[in-house]
């Protein structure tokens, strides 16, 4: 039984992921209409500002070590500024922490690079194809992954959760069900704060004039412009506001995917499926649709449930209906290699039973 | 009428000469050998396909290089299970992945926009996990289809690692460890190979002018246009489109199996989204809806990948040898951001540079370098035909 | 290259382009047919072609795989402080190139894609005249390149490969492999995992759903199963996973005790770090704490890992902390022109091309058949991995496999993997016939 929870309880927490990666595509697929395929190189940005904040902390007085005789001298080890002015047990606390504490530098660096990038590049696309933003936003991301292959190289850097998150929670113990149910610490973390980022995101756009505005806008452009409203700077806002989501998804997912360069490229098309078959221009649809595709991999990527809820099963306990319908699922179900094209199938599903997907609203890039 | 005629003459024949010659007209940049040349018309021929959906219906399908992989594993197949001639070869690839189009075509077609783009994604995505896992008996997975040696007597192989050539065997061709492919005997490889690729696609060319110039071609643009207004004259636009779709799959099917005809190995990852982003890009960069513009795309590209990743810092360093050591030094440093390992910065910054300023793609910058000469010429575009059509 | 940028230059200027085209052209045409073999060399140099991944997720392996082939090509011609070619038994090399002629080498982006690999490697038989490729960090490439060498008509020393099918199903007449195998993996590393865990235990594989995965897979089964070890299950994972969470799960549930995780690279990393954060290393299962193994570890790769990879057992083919004349040559003279040591993966690249220009020396010419034959049942020294043979019925290396330990206090970020075991060429080796495949005959091409 536990297996299924447990397959349960990961798939949302890859859905929350998901859809945290996802949100800032369908904000600005729906708001901007700008099909941004550089959107996955901004979650490796937020990675690499996580990446970036721990070698700040890093900072310190290098004392040199003995040389190996081989002509190379290891890195110095380094007594960290930070141990020197908050002492040994701060430092180390504040060390430990780097990837929660990098949020500090990802917001603000996230929001820039987006305004950046909208005035400098994206709002000169607003009028032209869906094929030219591809090639644009397609370029930009190459560049951006050079920028950083350049300083940090193509191998994954590791990055460790707070002391005392590093580990795993017995779930099952404290809810007194089993001692199987076990998850990490930091998954737990990063599902909670995917809700609490996605909700905020949702609070901004339903209950701030801003987000009104914001959301008329996605409706009709053009109204809202012969309002007098100034509906450009708030694509800028919108645009820079999915760069920090996406910025935040990245550094906060660091110490469970060591990031490296082209991270970003391999979630890309996975934020494309999740978007679109939650429907265009629908941020709930996105949302949902994570979950759904989280679930979906999570209990296909197991290879018989009924070995694994009945290890040792007796005759009786085969004739059972829970049993059957288990054994069903294996064999019907489960066939080899389900688990890697699942979404996949969903996705296709989906989009050939509901024309725009779960929640997409008409005209939106249909054409 | 009869001037378009005789314009499409005299675009075919320079068009016929550049290709027939590219040997020689390429060797000053460094692409005259038979591979990059091979490649540049494979991939010419793939970007032309596609161009015939996305350029003409505006139908952008992320999916194309699943009908590229399946073109080289059928043409693999034949050269295992029949002959290593490849005629069959083709005309199997060619069928192989128009059937497999008009399935997907069929589904995907019930959608439009982004929508469609994502179905055709889908499919490919599918084609690709399959084939580099659970299809292996099919595939051989990571490691690619390959042509074998014959089965000998008592050996007990699977297809996969011994091969019958049935046609072959009938016709009693000795073989001598494992053969190449050929064009009944003429071996296709190298310059040959390079001369047969050429001349396809100077008929694919020929293929895909045809379809632009014909009423199919106009009914294609006005679904770009205006799909609704044409269902509401009653026409339904879906077989045109189903059409269009099978016709730029069997481009890819062509163009995947020339690809295992000039070097017989078939492998998954030709199906991967990154492929099929590959094709969107080339057509894109060299300009959508024009006829030569994808081929030139894929050029650029093709180029690229091959010869500025192969530029390391020993040659810049060679290269910069009449400046001063500091100045070299600093100029080798400098340069090498964009080339060797760099390769794909260029790439992207060549991606932005271009859209950014020449929204019709490269085609489009060259017009206007053409109509800097030709100023009287300059509505008179040879490689579009958007302002000739209406006289018709 | 630098070459044909001048000629850029000079075509605008004179703009006859066609004329001068031709004129250039013109001996490519024709150069084959003069030739004894592909490539021969005719003038003062010989090329050889570095083909590694530049860009993707073994970029930085590739370029490590560079630094070491052009400390290689300095050695050979003579220049620096001559390496690993001082410990090698063979001195038939003078540091003066190799039969006189001085080396050259042109370089290429395989982009760990057999389709790229295979028009970088065409290019530099066609285009540059290279007479050996060499390079790569994957099976898959590894054996597309072979196949095209083979049909070229040139030698091919492979780089980093580790599945058997390189010189088992798949192995051909101009192919070499200096790197070992999954098969000598499961041989050398059955035996230490049965001393630090028992003879009783449940393995679950996790295994990259292609074929060095499987071949990996199979030889741990095959190795471990031997006293006993049993598998509760073997889940093929996709490549590129990233977050491998959904397949981690079930193993709490299987009643397993040891997890086999058959990954390489990116997926290692990934799978690796993600299930120490599941706390499988905390568990006890079937009264015994629950392990993880490795088969195989890549240091450069396992950085990426950080803390995960302490007390992770594993097997590696070189590790720059070994302390034989050899290696120790060869870690100062990587160490003292990049400023950090080199990774198995150079090695393995600088060990072919010296082996590739000794047995060229040795033979008088680079025609394939003739400089193979030299390297065919070839027995040498020296290389940093004690005595080595190539074997001559499917063109292997063997030699003392390495099982390896992540360490628990590493002294610096380089010093990650312990030594726990040499494994005697003796308890790795197999007969040839049991991975299937035929060499075929030597192409010389032309």
């Amino acid at each position: 039984m536990d297996v299924i929870l447990l397959q349960l309880l990961n798939g949302l927490d890859k859905g929350g992921a998901y859809a945290l990666i996802a949100l800032g595509l369908t904000l600005v697929f729906g708001t901007l209409g700008i099909v941004n395929f550089a959107h996955g190189v901004l979650f490796m940005l937020g990675a690499f500002c996580a990446v970036t904040f721990n070698k700040i902390l890093q900072l310190g007085i290098e004392k040199p070590v003995a040389d190996t005789g081989f002509g190379f001298t290891p890195p110095p080890e380094v007594m960290p500024y930070v141990k020197i002015w908050f002492g040994e047990t701060w430092g180390d606390f504040i060390i430990s922490s780097s990837v929660p504490l990098s949020i500090l530098l990802t917001v603000p660096f996230m929001l820039l690079a987006g305004i950046v990038i909208e005035r400098g590049l994206i709002r000169f696309f607003y009028k032209r194809t869906h094929a030219a933003q591809i090639l644009v936003t397609f370029g930009l991301a190459i560049v951006l992954q050079e920028i950083v292959k350049h300083y940090y190289g193509a191998n994954p850097i590791p990055q460790t959760a707070p002391d005392g998150f590093s580990g795993s929670v017995n779930i099952g113990a404290f809810l007194g069900i089993s001692d199987t149910l076990v998850y990490p610490w930091w998954r737990l973390v990063y599902f909670g704060f995917a809700i609490i980022v996605i909700s905020a995101v949702f609070a901004f756009l339903q209950f701030t004039t801003y987000g009104m505005v914001v959301r008329a806008g996605m409706n009709d452009r053009e109204t809202v412009g012969l309002l007098g409203i100034n509906i450009e700077r708030r694509f800028t806002v919108v645009f820079g506001i999915a760069a920090v989501v996406a910025g935040l998804a990245g550094a906060m997912y660091t110490p469970t995917l060591p990031p490296d360069y082209r991270m970003g490229m391999d979630f890309l098309v996975l934020s494309f499926v999740v978007v679109v078959v939650g429907g265009m221009g629908s941020l709930s649809g996105a949302v949902l649709s994570g979950f759904l595709l989280g679930i979906m991999q999570s209990f296909t990527a197991v290879s018989s449930y009924a070995l694994l809820v009945f290890p040792n099963a007796s005759e009786e306990v085969r004739q059972g209906a829970f049993f059957k319908l288990l054994d069903f699922v294996d064999t019907w179900i489960l066939f080899p290699g389900i688990d890697q094209i699942i979404i996949y199938l969903v996705a296709v599903f989906i989009l050939l039973t509901l024309p725009r997907g779960l929640m997409g609203r008409a005209g939106v890039m249909e054409d | 009428m009869l001037l378009q005629e005789r314009k499409d003459l005299f675009l075919m024949a320079i068009f016929s000469f550049v290709v027939l010659s590219a040997p020689i007209l390429f060797q000053p940049i460094g692409a005259g050998y038979p591979d990059l040349l091979q490649k540049f018309a494979i991939y010419g021929i793939f970007a032309i396909g596609f161009n015939i959906l996305f350029g003409l219906t505006g139908y952008l399908s992320f999916g194309h290089a699943a009908f590229l992989g399946i073109g080289s594993y059928a043409a693999v197949w034949s050269f295992k299970l029949f002959t290593m001639n490849v005629v069959p070869a083709i005309f199997l690839s060619v069928i192989a992945a128009g059937l497999f189009a008009a399935l997907i075509g069929f589904v995907s077609l019930r959608r439009s926009g982004i929508y469609f783009s994502i179905l055709t994604l889908a499919f490919a995505q599918m084609s690709y996990s399959l084939a580099y896992s659970v299809l292996t008996p099919i595939t051989n997975g990571e490691t690619g289809l390959q042509v074998r040696a014959l089965l000998k007597e008592g050996q007990t192989r699977g297809l996969l690692d011994a091969d019958i050539r049935v046609i072959d065997s009938f016709f009693g061709v000795e073989e001598f460890g494992i053969p190449i492919t050929n064009f009944f005997g003429l071996k296709m490889s190298g310059w040959e190979g390079f001369y047969f690729c050429a001349i396809i696609l100077i008929i694919a060319f020929f293929i895909s002018l045809k379809i632009f110039r014909s009423d199919f071609g106009l009914m294609l643009r006005a679904i770009k246009s205006n799909q609704n207004r044409l269902n509401y004259t009653g026409i339904n636009t879906r077989p045109y489109l189903l059409v269009a779709f099978m016709i730029s799959g069997m481009y890819a099917g062509l163009a995947g199996s020339l690809l295992a005809v000039t070097d017989p190995l078939a492998g998954a990852e030709r199906m991967q989204w990154t492929a099929s982003g590959e094709v969107v890009l080339m057509t894109i960069l060299g300009g959508a809806g024009t006829l030569i513009g994808p081929l030139i795309g894929a050029g650029i590209i093709k180029y690229l990948e091959q010869i500025f990743s192969s530029i390391n810092n020993y040659v810049l360093f060679t290269f910069f040898d009449f400046l001063p050591v500091e100045l070299q030094v600093l100029v080798t440093k400098l340069t090498s951001l964009f080339v060797g390992e760099g390769w794909e910065l260029t790439l992207g910054l060549m991606f932005m540079i271009v859209v950014v300023f020449l929204p019709g793609g490269v085609v489009e910058g060259i017009n206007r370098i053409m109509g800097l000469f030709h100023k009287r010429k300059r509505k008179e575009d040879t490689t579009t035909n958007h302002k000739a059509q209406p006289a018709e | 290259m630098s070459d044909n940028k001048l000629k850029i230059g000079r075509r605008s200027v004179l703009k006859t382009g066609a004329l001068v085209g031709s004129a250039l052209a013109t001996p490519m045409f024709f150069s084959n047919i003069a030739n004894a073999y592909t490539n021969e060399p005719k003038g003062k140099a010989v090329t050889l072609g570095f083909n590694v991944p530049q860009t993707g997720a073994y970029a930085d392996e590739g370029a490590d795989e560079l630094r070491a082939f052009q400390l290689a090509v300095e050695h050979i011609n003579g220049e620096g402080d001559g390496g690993m070619l001082n410990t090698f038994s063979s001195s038939e090399l003078k540091g003066n190139g190799i039969n006189g002629k001085k080396v050259e080498f042109v370089t290429g982006d395989t982009q760990t894609k057999s389709d790229a690999a295979r028009a970088s490697a065409k290019r530099m038989i066609e285009k540059d005249g290279a007479v050996m490729i060499t390079g790569g960090s994957s099976s898959g490439v590894a054996i597309a390149v072979q196949g095209l060498c083979q049909e070229a008509g040139v030698i091919f020393m492979a780089g980093l490969t580790h599945s058997n099918d390189t010189t088992g199903k798949d192995r051909r007449a101009n192919g070499f492999r200096h790197f070992f195998n999954t098969e000598m993996t499961g041989a050398a590393l059955a035996p230490v995992l049965k001393n630090a865990f028992g003879e009783e235990r449940r393995a679950y594989h996790l295994t990259a759903d292609y074929t060095w995965g499987w071949s990996q897979e199979g030889s741990i089964e095959k190795y471990t199963k031997n006293f006993g070890w049993e598998t509760v299950d073997a889940v093929r994972t996709p490549l590129g996973a990233g977050d491998f969470s959904q397949y981690i799960t079930p193993i709490l549930n299987s009643g397993a005790d040891v997890l086999i995780l058959n990954h390489y690279g990116k997926d290692m990393v990934n799978s690796l770090t993600q299930a120490v954060q599941f706390g499988l290393r905390d568990k006890q299962v079937n009264g015994k704490d629950f392990q993880i193994v490795v088969p195989l570890f890549s240091r450069l790769m396992a950085q990426g890992a950080g803390d995960a990879i302490k007390g992770i057992y594993g097997s590696t083919n070189w590790n720059w902390s070994l302390k034989d004349e050899g290696s120790k040559a060869f870690v100062k003279s990587f160490g003292s022109k990049y400023g950090f040591p080199p990774s198995q993966a150079a090695h393995t690249c600088y060990c072919q091309t010296i082996l590739y220009a000794d047995a060229a020396q040795r033979a008088g010419t680079f025609r394939p058949s003739e400089l193979g034959a030299a390297l065919e049942g070839f027995k040498f020294d020296g290389l940093g991995n004690g005595p080595m043979e190539y074997r001559a019925s499917d063109h292997q290396c063997f030699k003392d496999v390495l099982v390896v330990q992540g360490k628990e206090k590493p002294d610096s970020k380089f010093d990650l993997l312990e030594v726990v075991e040499v494994t005697p060429r003796s308890q790795v080796e197999y007969d040839d016939k049991i991975l299937g495949g035929e060499l075929g005959p030597y192409n010389d091409g032309a």
